[in-house]
């Protein structure tokens, strides 16, 4: 799997907004136009962000980009490499695979985002649990999250999903077991804005005003924590539609008939020697995806952590 | 350093503790329990796994069932495999120096790419290359592993002919050190290119801080020249953090071996694990998990200490 475990430390940084020195401040510029303006100016992320929203488009639009059927075979057409026909060729029972590539679309970004959504569910909680409260929780939890880290991820995953076999559909169980082990990257990163967050005036003039802890903790801590877990969460989808693709590649993750980008890549294992293009676009769909969505997070970065950037520029 | 090192040690001990408990908490999480293997086995009756349960102390509190597996677990007694009824310990040992031999040739040869590709960036920082191998390293770290794998596969497996399609030896020749080199050379590729991109990236950003640094202003004043300035006094520090980070990146090793293993039938414990989990083979899955944990543990302690003995800086006094 080639995506970075910890979706928190993610990638390293990306290319500086080439005008990133135009950034003069006016007073009027509420906080909202700034950071608008600073992703603006990253031009890759721009770019990235509008392939994703034609990507998505694409994927929804399915039906009505293609007259054939994903799942059905068409025993005269096995095989047929790239033709006006068929852009992407057929498979080895004869399916189109442009078509199959958009409905695995649909099932790997789907589960990509879902899976996020529980992992950062979890690593919030976690986290701010663990940032809030300190002492003996916080200690516990946190080597909990050492002792989770310190397993590969793709063998839990596998592992898990070995146990979980045939007990759910396989979307539901693949959206489950990435999702919660993988929340652990989050937990880290929300404890420690939360522990730094602490030690700030406002929090205790909150404190000081008599603010409940719900109050102190939904109101005053987690928004001011929301810009790492942000560029996390996307670059966490990225991870995520890189492992939901292996654990499909590797026959565990969903299971055919329904096309996802990872299972047509199985067969594509058996079928190269005779027709290397169903090897081919399934997996370029993935890289596409995956490269867009990095760049967008990168582009995140920099609009929401404006220190980065000027970091990064010395 | 050596108070350092024993306290660094001491910090690693519960990790691999509650590495190990974690383990066994997922042995007995097994669906229908560690006897489950039995329950479909018309030969034994309720009362035997009954008495099994017993003779196993399985009826006794978890804590003291913990203990004595990590006993067992400690003396090398890791049980059986339920496919191939062998020890575990002695499948594992049969396959995790080819894995290491992967995993160390990957290392090595990510290194030797990226340094120079991560030094160079950092000099020539926004130039056109720059920003081309920023690109390109964000496209690597998008790859996925057995997408790359495949396309390796047929481009230079099936296309040209030149590297075998798969396994560690041509079938049936006697070991032969090129032959070995000539199976390597794929999997190697295919799992040095993230490692590639993501070391780049590092290190061209340590680099570009190390260059701020006042010494390296005291060196340039002094008159060196310009490569001794990079290769003696930045490079050095620059590259310090890079013995942390391939710690760190050790995990994703695993993972990406166990799927370049799974693609080139490389006979490894990736391979091993995924075998075992088709077949549900639970104390296989088990082992490896708990060896590949206690690795990784083991090599951020190492890389902490080897950080330490080579910069002063970070131990604490």
């Amino acid at each position: 799997m080639s995506a970075p475990t910890d979706v928190a430390a993610g990638l390293p940084a990306a290319l500086p907004p080439p005008d990133a020195q135009e950034w003069e401040v006016g007073a009027s510029d509420s906080l909202w136009r700034l950071t608008l303006r600073r992703f603006l100016a990253h031009r890759l992320a721009v770019i990235s962000l509008l392939v994703l929203a034609l990507i998505v488009l694409a994927v929804l639009a399915g039906p009505l980009l293609s007259p054939y059927d994903p799942n059905k075979p068409e025993l005269d057409d096995i095989f047929l490499g790239p033709s006006p026909a068929h852009p992407f060729g057929t498979d080895s029972v004869g399916r189109d695979l442009l078509t199959r590539v958009l409905y695995g679309g649909r099932i790997s970004l789907l589960v990509g985002t879902l899976a996020v959504t529980v992992a950062i569910g979890l690593g919030v909680l976690v986290g701010a649990v663990s940032g809030f409260l300190g002492g003996v929780v916080d200690v516990v939890l946190m080597r909990f999250v050492d002792v989770m880290l310190s397993f590969p991820r793709l063998f839990l995953l596998i592992l898990a999903s070995v146990f979980l076999r045939d007990t759910l559909p396989s979307v539901l169980i693949i959206i489950l077991v990435l999702g919660t082990l993988s929340w652990m990257g989050v937990a880290r990163l929300v404890r420690g804005s939360f522990l730094s967050l602490r030690e700030r005036e406002f929090i205790e003039a909150a404190k000081a005003a008599g603010t409940r802890n719900r109050h102190l903790v939904l109101r005053h801590l987690l928004p001011n924590a929301m810009a790492p877990i942000i560029v996390a969460a996307t670059l966490g989808v990225a991870t995520a539609i890189i492992s939901e693709s292996t654990l499909s590649f590797l026959g565990l993750g969903i299971q055919p008939p329904t096309p996802s980008w990872g299972n047509m890549l199985k067969d594509a294992e058996t079928d190269m020697m005779d027709a290397p293009w169903v090897a081919v676009f399934p997996g370029l769909a993935i890289f596409l995806v995956v490269v867009a969505i990095n760049f967008v997070g990168d582009g995140l970065r920099d609009a929401l952590d404006p220190r980065h950037v000027q970091r990064r520029r010395e | 350093m050596v108070l350092f090192a024993g306290r660094r040690v001491l910090q690693a001990l519960p990790l691999l503790l509650g590495v190990t408990f974690v383990a066994f908490l997922m042995i007995n999480a097994v669906p229908g329990g560690p006897l489950s293997a039995y329950e479909n086995n018309p030969g034994i009756t309720p009362q035997d796994i009954q008495r099994l349960q017993h003779t196993l102390g399985l009826d006794q509190p978890i804590w003291i069932r913990y203990l004595q597996w990590l006993r067992h677990f400690l003396t090398g007694d890791w049980g059986y495999s339920y496919a191939a009824h062998r020890p575990v310990l002695t499948m594992i040992g049969e396959r995790i120096g080819n894995t290491l031999l992967l995993m160390g040739t990957v290392y090595v040869i990510t290194l030797l790419i990226a340094i120079p590709i991560g030094l160079f960036t950092a000099v020539r920082q926004y130039s056109r290359a720059d920003y081309g191998v920023t690109f390109l390293a964000f496209a690597g770290l998008s790859m996925p592993t057995f997408w790359l794998g495949l396309l390796l596969i047929i481009v230079f497996g099936l296309g040209l002919g030149i590297f075998p399609l798969g396994g560690m030896s041509t079938p049936g020749a006697s070991f032969d050190l090129f032959d070995r080199l000539h199976h390597l050379v794929l999997p190697v590729a295919t799992l040095s290119l993230v490692g590639v991109a993501h070391y780049t990236r590092y290190l061209r950003a340590s680099t570009l801080e190390v260059l701020t640094q006042d010494y390296i202003r005291t060196a340039r004043a002094k008159g060196l020249a310009e490569e001794v300035v990079l290769l003696r006094h930045a490079f050095r520090n620059a590259a310090l953090p890079l013995v942390t980070v391939a710690a760190l990146d050790l995990p994703e090793l695993f993972a990406g071996a166990l799927v370049t293993e799974q693609i080139f039938g490389w006979p490894g414990m990736g391979r091993l694990f995924w075998d075992s989990a088709t077949r549900s083979d639970y104390p296989v899955l088990m082992g490896i998990v708990t060896v590949s944990a206690t690795m990784i543990i083991a090599a951020n302690l190492l890389a902490d200490l080897v950080h330490a003995w080579l910069d002063p800086r970070v131990r604490p006094h």
